[in-house]
């Protein structure tokens, strides 16, 4: 297929989406809506774990403090100065932290690029590391972050968290943000830097005697997904207008490591699936948690009910599909195309006859 | 000319390499050959910088190569085969011969590609199979394609006839001779040391971790101690 076509393709698609998003914002009920905006920013948290953990096979969760920093340099970014001054009733806010204002857009690249800095300093020490040491050491790095968060008082409004953040991140935002999360990761990923990560990967010896700095390799690819990371924990912010350094803890790294496992490792085909199935899914299964009656007999809703069905899910994805739902499959025009016309092909072979 | 001199490696207490001396002029076949844990593949990675020597010096057209960066190491010319083949399973053969060439221009990667393909016709039908697919003898000769992308001076096989059938070994052995002759240095470790000593100008036998035995490889064929511990005779 020609690069003209594909790029018209992936352009036509984009203004599909688009129109969707359109029409799902003027005639969808908040929740809905609620429910399409977490698909877009779980899909950015996704993939930017996929290229650390599936691309260049280091095992990081630290994903929620990376999330933790974006969020708050966002909120304290776009939040109005007199509600900063409201909030903070124990201590007031440090000078100049009282007075930032960005708008939206460089706020969430500013908290992209502190968690991209923050991942930087981690990767120094901990990317020696292999296996599940390096994962104990970011998981260690991810926790350190949230109790500092908690203890800064004068500037995080501590365990209370910030309230009231301006809920810029819409439909339109969420969504821009993770077409170009997956162009640039994409576009990473087929360079040749994307063979060296997944070199790294595979082989690390085999890699470093090929002349690859693997350090570098390894440094670059986890600052870039520190950095969506982040990005991913501004958009999130901004959308749900509460945080508080509670809510970034490891579940959370655990959440969006099942969205990466159940996709697929080492896909982003995979990660944009399963993130948006789980996503949806952990919405649609919230009537098993309320009060049912079954014939004469009443259950009482029991909280918690829908995710003991997902590890039940995950269970059977790990025993019996490893590879993910999507099992390591790639989308490409290409591939499509040649679906289709085997799909096509067999018709006309079935009418000549 | 590779001047090795009292090379030492330790691994945290354990002598891997007690100060070893060994040469390898330029345009020759030198083989180190030796039993299991002798330090072969040791010596080879401290030469190439993926381990870092204890003690002892390496010098290469006059220069000192220990304490460089691997990748630096590969720039002046020396490039490792690694063990146990060692190819990336999840590229295809063009992406992992491609890789073999990260030091180097685009042009002079397509060459390269070029070289490997002659060098190896099996690689050319299948450039587009992942890594990982191909049988054990595609794979070492992917990996010795992948070893001389970057066109190197002198190049260090490790056990290039591990896990190979008979059939097979010989031909890894003419690959290997029909590159020194194109012109390349050769460093051969080998536990099969009846057919690296065949081809060999020159050669080592290490036995853990000191050199006991090294003459020429002709010699060495013939050698009683040679013969006894090594050559089944």
């Amino acid at each position: 297929m020609k690069n003209s076509t594909k790029i018209l393709a992936n352009v036509v698609c984009i203004v599909i989406l688009a129109l969707f998003l359109r029409l799902a914002q003027s005639s969808l009920d908040g929740y809905k809506i609620q429910v399409l905006n977490l698909v877009a920013i779980n899909i950015i948290l996704a993939v930017s774990l996929n290229l650390i953990y599936g691309f260049t096979g280091m095992f990081s969760l630290a994903h929620a403090g990376f999330m933790a920093i974006g969020a708050y340099v966002t909120a304290i970014l776009i939040l109005p100065s007199a509600q900063k001054e409201m909030m903070f009733i124990l201590e007031p806010m440090m000078w100049p932290f009282n007075v930032m204002h960005a708008p939206f857009f460089v706020a969430v690249v500013a908290g992209g690029l502190a968690a991209a800095l923050v991942g930087l300093l981690i990767a120094l020490p901990c990317l020696k590391l292999g296996g599940d040491y390096l994962g104990i050491a970011t998981l260690g790095f991810g926790e350190i972050i949230r109790v500092i968060f908690t203890n800064t008082t004068t500037v995080t409004n501590g365990a209370l968290g910030l309230k009231g953040i301006p809920p810029y991140a819409n439909l339109g935002w969420n969504y821009f943000w993770c077409i170009l999360t997956l162009y640039i990761i994409i576009k990473l990923l087929s360079s040749n830097f994307g063979n060296t990560l997944r070199a790294v990967r595979d082989d690390e010896v085999a890699a470093k005697a090929m002349g690859i700095n693997t350090f570098r390799t390894k440094t670059i690819s986890f600052v870039v997904g520190a950095f969506f990371a982040g990005v991913g924990g501004s958009l999130m912010g901004s959308l749900i207008t509460t945080i508080d350094p509670k809510m970034f803890n490891f579940q959370l790294t655990y959440n969006i490591l099942m969205y990466v496992v159940v996709g697929g490792l080492g896909s982003i085909t995979g990660s944009v699936v399963g993130t948006t199935i789980i996503t949806v899914l952990l919405e649609w299964l919230r009537f098993v948690e309320e009060d049912m009656t079954i014939g004469s007999f009443e259950i009482a809703g029991m909280p918690g009910m829908r995710m003991l069905m997902f590890s039940v899910v995950l269970l059977f994805i790990i025993l019996y599909r490893r590879e993910g739902i999507i099992g390591g499959y790639e989308f490409s025009w290409d591939s499509a195309a040649r679906f289709v016309k085997r799909l096509t092909g067999k018709k006309e072979a079935a009418s000549n006859e | 000319m590779l001047k090795v001199k009292n090379l030492g490696v330790k691994y945290g207490g354990i002598h891997a390499l007690r100060g070893i001396s060994l040469d390898v002029p330029v345009g020759k076949i030198v083989t180190l050959i030796g039993a299991n844990g002798a330090g072969k593949s040791s010596t080879l990675r401290a030469i190439a910088g993926l381990v870092k020597a204890s003690s002892g010096s390496v010098t290469w057209k006059e220069k000192h190569l220990l304490g460089l960066m691997p990748e630096t190491i590969l720039d002046r010319g020396i490039a490792l085969c690694p063990e146990g083949r060692r190819i990336f399973p999840h590229l295809t053969v063009l992406e992992n011969l491609r890789l073999g060439g990260y030091n180097k221009r685009d042009d002079e990667v397509d060459a390269g590609i070029e070289r490997a393909f002659k060098l190896f016709p099996r690689l050319r039908e299948r450039d587009w199979q992942k890594g990982g697919t191909l049988s054990g003898g595609e794979q070492q000769m992917l990996a010795v394609g992948r070893a001389l992308m970057s066109d190197p001076e002198l190049v260090m096989f490790d056990e290039p006839s591990m896990g190979l059938a008979p059939i097979l070994v010989e031909e890894v052995f003419d690959i290997i001779r029909h590159i020194n002759h194109e012109g390349k240095t050769v460093l051969l470790v080998e536990q099969n040391a009846f057919a690296a000593l065949r081809i060999a100008d020159y050669a080592y036998v290490l036995e853990v971790g000191e050199i006991t035995i090294q003459g020429k490889g002709s010699d060495l064929l013939t050698d009683e101690r040679v013969v006894k511990a090594y050559l089944g005779g």
